[in-house]
């Protein structure tokens, strides 16, 4: 009991030391508690064994780290005479044979695309990553981005098909260009209100495009063709673009008064859901032509992207309903009680929240569905995974594979990692009302 | 005088004494279940133009039930209630009427948390009363003066204390104009010294003659500025009459219960 009592007297004594009713000025931490060495020491060399640890797991680091780069840039063979992939056999396992990606990386970017014609999807993956760029920055998020959307979307589908035999609604470039045309003076009236401006602007425009339509003179290149990573942008790009708002309006209807709605919403996300992916595209790929008349014809890769568009559309709605349920009951008496309809209060005070709240499960399900749509290689379409495992069957190119996965991953994590970098400041920026 | 005798014999209905005009809200004989659980039994009440009343009442005892349904948060299964001359029904038009006619401050503020203190005050007079941008925006500031929080304008609800946090909802509610205003416990979910700040804007609307009900246990309130007090109990109202009547000589056993346990809490 002894030490007890010591230990009371002593902070008794510095309290009364104390002036009473004099603040006691703040002090800065103790030296040891700060900087550099103070966290090192903290967490890295607090005891004998996490020093111990600490140094094992530094020395594994490094000789890996060393092993890695010795194979990846020493010893690495960067370029070979056409073919000729002797020089890479003999180093096999030592250095890393980039030659393959040198040779074949037009071949894994673009598929069988006709190599002439090359500049059409790079074109076309520029025109993606831009459409991000835009659509990622906020001072774009205006009605006019939609406007920008289906603008660039079918300059895609112009650019990738060319020609005047291209299937579809819009069978000629010219029709593709006047839609486009139509889209943006129709925009443009909108905005404006001018229709006696809009209207003649667009003619210009038109008659401009109608002429330098044949002297640009694209061939045309038909679906079965078009392979790589515009494959993987379309399917992704057009899939999370339509299958959000589905999502939303499923997620929505999950919660609706109307038995009929709330049950439909129920069925499509359960029956989608227990279902695997694959599945459904084979579904889609192989029964489904033949419950269509005789001689109709749907592309395939519109069927492949209706499936994924319906199956993250299910998996999205989910969580988008979880973003619903974590809304307190009082926004809905509020918003009521000010007298919003059901969409002005859905558009203007539920979804802003609940979005906000569902930001990283969501962009969690984005990332996952983009690398989803390399499944499609089992319905036989060419996406960028699919490309690149074709690339090394060659049999000059055999035995290869880690180069190229490597390579393929690399694009894949450039993309996935922009969108979770992107999501961390959106999250954080819009969340900015609950920092005190 | 008309509507007290529309209501059925026996019932403790007290219209204002003071005024013939049409009444501002009129329960008739209102019956509510949750579930099995009958909440509200033969409410009837009058409350005329420019009155104030406050109900009161032992947890449970249905007040708040009351005064949700009359902007419809609850639906009422029996009996007729008529907002400012239009009758509560399953008419959606009917429903949009009384809910820009009426205001509601909530014991838990409810404000957006994602808007702005102004935006909060500015988003249903510009999408429900269409009013342009600008004017909804002059009216606000009008009314967070006097709120008395105008420099809190631009910050967000989060930002804000409890008390300042209600004022907000005061003026958010007043910015759609309306000619009735409900309070559920509005002091309730409030720290002890910020219930006064509250309730001084509370006596200061009061004061413009606006239509008020306001549940609540604060009795110096309710003796300052209420007309009629209303005492509940278990669904039904036991009694109605001035702060006088409530407090200094209540008639039933159950008021006078409930009288002794607030007082031994204040």
């Amino acid at each position: 009991m002894a030490p007890a009592d010591t230990t009371a007297r002593v902070r008794l004594d510095t309290a009364v030391a104390r002036v009473p009713g004099e603040a006691s000025a703040p002090r800065s931490p103790p030296a040891t508690a700060v900087g550099p060495l103070a966290w090192l020491r903290g967490n890295l060399f607090s005891s004998w064994l996490s020093t111990a640890v600490t140094l094992l797991l530094a020395y594994l680091i490094v000789r890996w780290t060393i092993g890695f780069v010795e194979w990846a840039f020493v010893n690495a063979i960067w370029e070979v005479p056409h073919n000729q992939t002797q020089a890479c056999r003999e180093i096999k396992g030592v250095g890393a044979c980039w030659a393959v990606v040198t040779e074949k990386h037009r071949f894994i970017l673009f598929g069988t695309y006709p190599f002439e014609e090359h500049w059409r999807p790079a074109l076309v993956v520029l025109l993606f990553v831009g459409l991000y760029v835009v659509s990622a920055l906020r001072r774009f998020w205006r009605k006019e981005l939609v406007m920008i959307w289906a603008g660039v979307l079918t300059l895609i589908g112009i650019l990738m098909w060319g020609g005047n035999t291209a299937p579809g609604l819009l069978r000629q470039p010219y029709e593709q260009v006047l839609a486009l045309v139509l889209l943006a003076g129709a925009g443009f009236a909108y905005r404006h209100g001018r229709i006696g401006v809009a209207l003649p602007s667009a003619l210009i425009v038109y008659a401009l495009l109608a002429w330098a339509g044949p002297v640009l003179d694209m061939p045309y290149v038909s679906q079965e063709r078009w392979g790589g990573l515009p494959i993987t942008l379309i399917l992704a790009t057009f899939g999370l673009a339509f299958a959000f708002p589905l999502a939303i309006l499923v997620a929505l209807g999950r919660r609706s008064e109307l038995p009929a709605i709330r049950m439909l919403c129920v069925l499509y996300v359960e029956l989608i859901r227990g279902v695997p992916l694959i599945s459904l595209l084979f579904m889609a790929s192989v029964m489904f032509p033949l419950f269509l008349p005789e001689g109709m014809n749907i592309d395939k890769l519109l069927r492949a992207q209706i499936a994924i568009i319906l199956f993250a559309g299910a998996y999205l709605a989910e969580v988008v309903r979880g973003g619903l349920q974590a809304l307190p009951r009082g926004q809905y008496e509020a918003a009521d009680a000010l007298g919003l309809t059901y969409w002005q209060k859905t558009g203007l005070i539920v979804l802003p929240q609940a979005l906000r709240l569902v930001i990283p499960p969501l962009v969690n399900t984005f990332i996952g569905f983009f690398k989803d749509t390399s499944l499609v290689l089992i319905i036989g379409i060419f996406d960028l995974l699919t490309a690149g495992k074709t690339a090394i069957i060659e049999p000059a190119w055999q035995g290869f594979g880690v180069e190229v996965y490597i390579f393929v991953g690399l694009i894949y994590f450039m993309f996935c990692y922009a969108m979770s970098k992107y999501s961390q400041n959106l999250e954080a920026e819009l969340n900015r009302h609950r920092r005190r | 005088m008309s509507q007290t005798a529309a209501t059925p014999e026996g019932a403790p209905v007290a219209s204002a004494a003071h005024t013939d005009a049409p009444p501002a809200i009129l329960l008739d004989r209102v019956n509510k279940w949750f579930g099995a659980l009958h909440v509200l039994r033969d409410v009837s009440l009058a409350v005329a133009p420019g009155e104030r009343v406050v109900v009161c009442g032992p947890s449970g005892s249905g007040k708040s039930t009351m005064i949700r349904c009359i902007n419809r948060l609850e639906k009422h299964q029996e009996g007729r209630i008529v907002v400012d001359g239009i009758e509560l029904t399953d008419d959606l038009r009917a429903l949009d009427a009384i809910r820009r006619e009426v205001g509601m401050v909530f014991q838990s503020f409810n404000l957006f948390p994602h808007l702005t203190v102004l935006e909060n005050c500015t988003l249903a007079p510009i999408w429900v009363r269409r009013m342009p941008r600008k004017e909804a925006e002059e009216l606000a500031m009008e009314l967070l003066t006097r709120v008395k929080i105008p420099e809190q304008a631009l910050k967000y609800p989060g930002q804000l204390s409890g008390g300042q946090q209600q004022r907000v909802a005061i003026a958010r509610a007043l910015c759609m104009r309306p000619k009735i205003m409900l309070f559920d416990e509005p002091t309730s979910a409030l720290d002890p010294e910020m219930i006064k700040e509250v309730l001084d804007v509370m006596v200061e609307l009061a004061e413009t003659g606006m239509t008020m009900m306001v549940v609540t246990h604060e009795m110096g309130f309710a003796r300052q500025v209420a007309d009629r007090v209303v005492f509940m109990d278990r669904g039904e109202i036991v009694e109605v009459g001035t702060p006088d009547e409530i407090f200094n000589d209540p008639k039933t056993d159950r008021l006078r219960l409930f009288l002794s346990q607030i007082l031994r809490e204040h």
